[in-house]
């Protein structure tokens, strides 16, 4: 501090006029996708012990099952997949509220607003590190808590791939929703409101090929349901997403 | 300086879509988009003047609509061959079951005119209708539920029609709970209209799936007009109803933009004007 | 002092720009432009509408009538983004983040000036000692510098600066007079709100005041 002139005389140099122009280098999307998912990921890291609470949550959600219903494996094993299901969408919630909240509330998104960059891109882009933070860890211990209801072992992979295709489909979901909210009062019960509605048909189709899966069925249908909606979602929710966060920022 | 009568704001947005007004502003835009009729009717002050002119003519006519056709609903039709006067319920629940599809598409059309050329009257519209489509909701559940229990038995069935009206409900109550979580109400307008948007893009897959899931399991689907004619005697009433529900939607979407509208312009001179002349 | 480019059309331009929260006229109608090589200082009491300006700019609100041109061109995202540099109220930063971190990151949206990167421009706002410490534990007027670390790093001929005097002592002020002479020589423009009470260098620069 105590030598301004000179740290000001430094940077006379250095600024320069073609810098400035119209042309200066604009980074490619790629680019600026992948700084976002670093970010992302070193933010997560610095508050990792907040990752772990989806997965907290999962274990004692599906520990409850066995004492409200009763040890038998016949029965848990007939409605573990529906249960996990439920408890991973459950899980997900207060992520998926937080999603835009902090980086609306110290201006990050304002600078994403005004960045040469498609704003839908940097939403999915948000989406993806936010499901392989938030998400991904819950499908890497479904073995354990379809353990400890007895889930049929033939399932467990079926449930697995259709998790794999359902949650980052919720995530889309939510993403549009958690912008919406983010501009309003903080209300918790809100988001789960809003996304009720559209996760039903996720829901059903996932359950189905879980069920199907589980009595012998052909389960493929469901999955390709699945899949498209999940192709289409990825096309759709990022726009709506961008509208939202538009939506969040003017104040 | 914007001043009173200015329905909306368009500035970059007309760029965007292609159309550069040589005066933005909303005025000259709609003149030469819109039918001159719709452009008047967007000022605030033009459509609460018409509203109030319309709005009892409107409920008197869906008055007489809802008497003629109860009457001849409730007494004219004769009891059904299978389900007795029991089905005589449909003349509430399948107009309900109609308008709240009906007004939920209402309220995504304004919604989408809101968030496109931002006029604040297509925001009033859309959120006022959400309560009215709501309530024609619920009042289908209700009846449905009313009905199922002589039926089948009991109050609830996961059916096909039952499943997706509930959900329709959530996504009334979501839009409603969206817009009472904004501070600024314009801005909570625009966020509840784009997720009516959301909505009506998720509306059919929740139908399909929700028949999916049906066929699926084999529950008690039971088909309500499994026979595919309706007696002429029953059908009148029924669309006489129909005919009613409509007009009693417009009268009420009227009557709560004239509110919408008074409260957002409070500040405004034709509102001051308005006060003045009916407080002397 | 010259503009290095003979500007054809000024490179941001309002014209009869008002705008109305809840029909409450905020500002205007105001007519200005900025050329090359231009600041304007905005004034004007708290609440006369200081922000809402340089957030109407900034596309981040809607105008409510008039119209913003870049370069005589009609405002878009297409026109406005990548352009106009923002420095507001909020940090626009995470407070988890080092500057380092938060200025790698926005580098990646924005890209850098030729021959900046985050520890020049660091350097060049005298903090560079705090590079690395996660930004909540720096000072407010820290955090100010950090921002104004932002403004060097990054390409952007129009600079939109919300107070960026507050929290900044006299040095920090006279860093963010340098900078943005700086920046206009080199043929930049930049609009500046301050509530008065700050002495700003350039003694040519154009005023703007908004009263309540």
């Amino acid at each position: 501090m105590a030598s301004l002139t000179q740290t000001v005389d430094r940077g006379t140099g250095t600024m320069d006029v073609t810098a400035v122009a119209r042309s200066s280098r604009r980074p490619g999307t790629w680019r600026a996708c992948r700084a976002l998912l670093r970010r992302d990921f070193v933010l997560a890291w610095r508050r990792r012990g907040e990752l772990f609470l989806p997965l907290l949550y999962a274990v004692i959600v599906t520990a409850l099952f066995p004492f409200a219903l009763g040890p038998e494996p016949e029965l848990l094993g007939r409605i573990a997949g529906g249960v996990l299901l439920v408890i991973v969408v459950l899980a997900m919630l207060p992520a998926l509220e937080a999603m835009f909240r902090a980086d609306l509330e110290d201006g990050t998104l304002e600078q994403w607003l005004l960045a040469p960059q498609p704003l839908a891109l940097l939403a999915l882009t948000r989406v993806i590190a936010h499901w392989i933070t938030t998400v991904l860890p819950l499908i890497v211990v479904m073995p354990l808590l379809g353990a400890l209801l007895d889930l049929p072992m033939k399932v467990l992979p079926i449930l697995i791939v259709t998790l794999l295709l359902a949650t980052p489909l919720i995530a889309l979901l939510g993403a549009v929703l958690s912008a919406l909210a983010a501009g309003a009062r903080r209300s918790g019960i809100l988001l789960a409101l809003m996304l009720l509605p559209l996760v039903v048909p996720v829901v059903i189709f996932a359950a189905g090929a879980i069920a199907a899966a589980q009595s012998g069925m052909p389960y493929l249908a469901p999955l390709t349901w699945l899949a498209a909606a999940l192709v289409l979602a990825i096309v759709l929710a990022p726009l709506a997403c961008a509208a939202a966060l538009r939506i969040a920022v003017e104040s | 300086m914007l001043r009173n009568g200015q329905a909306g704001v368009v500035g970059e947005r007309a760029w965007k879509w292609g159309r550069v007004p040589e005066h933005p502003g909303f005025r000259n835009m709609s003149r030469s988009y819109v039918p001159h009729f719709i452009h008047w009717l967007g000022s605030p002050p033009n459509f609460y003047r018409f509203a109030g002119n319309v709005r009892p003519w409107l409920m008197a006519a869906a008055l007489v609509c809802a008497v003629i056709g109860l009457y001849g609903g409730l007494v004219l039709a004769p009891p059904d061959y299978q389900q007795g006067d029991a089905y005589r319920i449909i003349f509430i629940h399948v107009p309900s079951a109609w308008m709240s599809l009906f007004i939920y598409a209402a309220m995504a059309i304004a919604g989408l005119v809101a968030l496109v050329w931002r006029v604040k009257l297509a925001e009033v519209i859309a959120m006022e209708c959400a309560p009215i489509g709501a309530a024609f909701t619920l009042i289908t559940l209700l009846t449905g539920s009313l009905w199922g229990k002589p039926m089948w038995g009991t109050w609830w069935t996961w059916g096909a029609r039952l499943t997706s009206e509930l959900v329709l409900f959530f996504l009334y109550l979501g839009v409603i709970g969206l817009y009472n979580a904004f501070e600024d109400r314009r801005r909570g307008a625009r966020a509840a209209s784009l997720l009516a948007l959301v909505g009506i893009v998720n509306l059919p897959i929740v139908h399909y799936s929700v028949v999916w899931w049906n066929t699926l399991h084999q529950g008690s689907t039971v088909n309500l007009f499994g026979h595919s004619s309706i007696a002429p005697s029953m059908l009148w009433p029924l669309l006489v109803m129909a005919l009613a529900t409509h007009l009693y939607f417009f009268a009420s979407i009227l009557g709560r933009a004239r509110t919408g509208l008074l409260s957002l312009e409070s500040g405004k001179q034709w509102v001051r004007q308005l006060v003045t002349d009916t407080s002397r | 002092m010259t503009p290095p480019h003979a500007p054809a059309a000024p490179l941001l331009s309002a014209s009869r720009l008002a705008f109305s929260r809840n029909d409450e006229p905020v500002f205007g109608p105001l007519n200005f432009s900025l050329g090359r090589g231009e600041t304007v200082l905005v004034e004007g009491d708290n609440g006369s509408g200081k922000t809402t300006l340089l957030r109407v700019l900034a596309g981040m609100l809607p105008a409510s009538s008039g119209d913003i041109r870049f370069d005589g061109i009609p405002a878009s995202r297409d026109a406005r983004n990548g352009r106009v540099l923002w420095l507001g109220h909020r940090t626009g930063m995470n407070e988890s983040l080092s500057p380092r971190e938060n200025l790698a990151f926005l580098a990646g949206l924005y890209g850098t000036r030729a021959g900046q990167n985050p520890d020049t421009a660091m350097a060049a706002v005298g903090i560079e000692a705090w590079i690395d410490e996660p930004l909540r534990t720096l000072s407010a007027g820290q955090k100010k510098r950090v921002g104004l670390a932002r403004l060097r790093l990054l390409p952007g001929d129009i600079w939109l600066l919300d107070e960026p005097y507050a929290n900044l002592d006299r040095y920090g002020i006279d860093l963010v007079n340098h900078l943005v002479a700086e920046h206009c020589r080199a043929g930049g423009a930049a609009l500046v709100t301050s509530h008065g009470a700050v002495r700003f260098a350039d003694p040519n620069a154009r005023h703007i005041h908004l009263v309540a």
